[in-house]
């Protein structure tokens, strides 16, 4: 079989087999290198959970770290991509992204556009997202609508190792902005991952199960849940088809189609907040172009409209679970077709 | 036979290291019908590919006792076959022990032998090892494939000897350097794969382009090869399949890949989505584009096979399997080994036998070995 490694280490990997690759990819970010001011140390942290570590010791002069300002080194990984280099750049916690904005959203995203095509902007931002590591609601929400709305970004939400690394490679080969959100409950779950590079194409979704009862579109830490749900569901007999679209942006909006022309019915599961969200954006696309295939109204499992509860017993509710996706599951199934 | 009359198991196969369970799909023989040893019964769905299970044994199939859409762990009880005789209490006795004291494998403990590598040439090599027993059997691949070409094959004939399947450079586990990526740099390969294992000599089965390549390391080292099994071999005219070469080149996406994997099958609907999703994982790897273009432009240049090999000169015995719905090496090119070798074709079957008729090439590979070794 395969090797086993974690979702963390795949990223790493990625990153490691990227530099070696090519020397125009550096890393920066706050603690990236060494952490606690310790450039030079060989056992460095790399970054606040250690994705990054052990890359400091082998290119030193390609791992950096930053003063505490994202809007300054957002700025100049975008400068840094125009310019030649490949930045994957760390901003810890996507909920600190408000601060740059404009790097982000009036720069990086459209150089391409506003050169006429002449500009690329290959970078890639790390960031972490999701509840459930008690960080309270400054370090827990789940943005990645916020930047799939952004035209001129592309936006990957990966959920399992394998896809982790293969999308890692080919967000630092691509020559647009990437924005790649970790979720940090997933860093420890373990897959099967090739050693050697490959790629995993941004905009092509997986399918995770096959069914022919309802699909289930799910997004990053969610497809495991859904399986979860699927599993149960199956003995009651009800098969679900789940998509794990891998990018929301670009969105294989084809393959979900596909999918629900077959089952008729759909729920999709975002852990983000339910307005303007994944859920809602895949929900309307399928109502507009496959109307005539639904048996049932589309559903969202997704967390309230609320912050992200610190309290522990609200911060798990607040994350979808399996159960409320069998549950919508179920009521989608149950729903008669429409006349 | 004794008084007690046989009741045959008939239970689900395992496909491959990976495969733990497979779904019904469809009995494809009524309760109640008389059958063969080697009839096909019901049609099971691994992740990675449908396939029929053939019956172990003559007898009347009893009872179906899985139902078409349940899943069935590996080992576990598909349906009953015994001769009429039997009695139906003693039929149900055996489904009741058998359900009430059969234990599936641990998923880790079902996974059996794990491939290894070798290094040859500076290569690293990927192998997977079954059986025992001498001469050994080493199974080559064609272009795009790897070991999991054998997987309905490996086992079924390593109970007589032992069987290796090897993936070329450029496949599978296997570096992905292909050197000069034409025939006599991969039977260089087989070379220096047998040397690395200390065998001496051994049959050799090669499918597609791993035929040619098996029938240039045979033209080479004769004295080293018992006997050649050619399946839809390529090395035995001028066309191939250009469409499909370059197909497979250029697909990246699974909707592409599914119709050029398609090709391969007299019935296309074998092509699962886990298959599909296996083959692109593979070319998605570093290396591999370059390795696949290597080759190509090597072995089909301008869509036609090189060619050049005198198989029908070889001094071993030759033994030639074809589906006749090849689509992408004809089967007519089973002609050129006319009263030189062995030929069978096998009917409703592509470009794939040993995986879309595997238990008839698992018996005419089995047979031939026999008769090749008295």
């Amino acid at each position: 079989m395969a090797r086993r490694i974690t979702y963390m280490q795949a990223i790493n990997e990625a990153l490691a087999q990227e530099m070696e690759r090519d020397p125009s990819v550096v890393i920066f970010g706050e603690d990236n290198a060494g952490g606690a001011g310790a450039p030079g140390e060989d056992d460095a942290w790399g970054g606040v959970m250690g994705v990054t570590k052990g890359l400091y010791p082998k290119y030193p002069d390609r791992v950096l770290d930053t003063p505490i300002s994202e809007s300054a080194f957002i700025g100049a990984a975008a400068g840094a991509a125009c310019s030649g280099l490949r930045p994957v750049a760390e901003l810890m916690f996507v909920d600190f992204m408000g601060v740059c904005f404009d790097q982000i959203f009036n720069q990086a995203a459209k150089f391409r556009y506003m050169f006429g095509g002449k500009a690329k902007t290959p970078m890639v931002i790390r960031t972490m997202y999701g509840a459930g590591i008690r960080a309270a609601s400054q370090h827990s929400q789940s943005l990645y609508p916020i930047f799939t709305h952004i035209p001129g970004l592309k936006v990957v939400v990966p959920s399992n190792p394998y896809d982790a690394k293969g999308l890692m490679i080919a967000s630092i080969r691509d020559d647009d902005p990437v924005i790649f959100f970790e979720n940090k409950v997933l860093y420890t779950m373990e897959g099967e991952v090739p050693e050697e590079p490959y790629t995993v194409p941004l905009g092509e979704a997986e399918y995770v199960r096959e069914g022919d009862d309802v699909t289930v579109v799910a997004i990053g830490r969610m497809v495991g849940m859904a399986e979860q749900a699927a599993e149960a569901l199956a003995d009651e007999d009800i098969e679900c088809e789940i998509i794990d679209p891998r990018t929301t942006s670009p969105l294989d909006e084809e393959t979900i189609f596909e999918s629900v022309e077959n089952t008729g019915r759909l729920v999709v599961v975002d852990e983000s907040n339910p307005r303007c969200s994944l859920a809602a954006d895949i929900a309307a696309r399928v109502a507009q172009e496959c109307f005539d295939d639904l048996k049932a109204a589309p559903k969202m499992v997704t967390a309230p409209h609320t912050p992200p509860p610190f309290s522990p017993a609200l911060e798990d509710l607040y994350v979808p679970d399996p159960e409320r996706i069998a549950a919508a599951v179920r009521e989608v199934a149950g729903a008669g077709a429409r006349a | 036979m004794s008084e007690t009359q046989q009741i045959t198991k008939l239970g689900m196969p395992k496909w491959g290291l990976s495969m733990t369970e497979g779904t019904v799909v469809q009995w494809l023989i009524e309760e109640g019908t008389e059958l063969q040893s080697g009839d096909e019964v019901v049609e099971v769905e691994s992740e990675k590919i449908n396939n029929a299970v053939e019956s172990p044994a003559a007898g009347v199939l009893r009872r179906q006792v899985a139902q078409e859409g349940d899943v069935v762990p590996v080992g576990g009880l598909l349906g009953v076959i015994a001769d009429a005789s039997v009695p139906d209490p003693e039929i149900d006795a055996f489904v009741e022990e058998f359900q009430s004291t059969f234990v599936p494998e641990e998923a880790e403990a079902a996974a059996g032998p794990e491939p290894q590598t070798v290094e040859v040439g500076g290569r690293s090599i990927q192998y997977l090892a079954m059986g025992e027993g001498d001469p050994p059997l080493v199974l080559i691949h064609g272009f795009g494939g790897d070991i999991n070409i054998w997987v309905f094959n490996q086992e079924a004939l390593s109970a007589d000897r032992a069987v290796y399947a090897l993936d070329l450079p450029g496949h599978g586990g296997s570096s992905k350097d292909v050197g000069e990526g034409d025939l006599g740099s991969f039977a260089s390969v087989v070379e220096g794969f047998l040397d690395a294992l200390g065998i001496e000599r051994a049959h050799l089965a090669g499918h597609s382009l791993g035929g040619a390549v098996a029938g240039a390391f045979a033209l080479a080292h004769p004295e080293r090869v018992a006997s050649l099994v050619l399946i839809a071999s390529a090395g035995l005219g001028e066309e191939i399949n250009a469409g499909y070469i370059e197909g497979f080149i250029a697909a990246n996406r699974r909707k592409e890949m599914k119709g050029v994997l398609g090709l391969l099958f007299a019935n296309p609907d074998l092509v699962t989505r886990q298959l599909v999703n296996d083959v692109l994982r593979f070319k998605r790897l570093d290396g591999v584009d370059e390795a696949l273009r290597t080759i190509a432009d090597k072995v089909f240049p301008g869509g036609k096979q090189a060619g050049g090999l005198d198989l029908p000169a070889l001094d071993v015995p030759i033994l030639a399997i074809w589906g006749r719905e090849d689509r992408i090496v004809p089967a007519s090119h089973a002609g050129r080994l006319t009263e030189r070798a062995r030929i069978e074709l096998l009917d409703d079957t592509g470009h794939m036998p040993q995986m879309e008729a595997a238990g008839a090439v698992n018996r005419l590979i089995s047979g031939f070995l026999a008769d090749a070794e008295s």
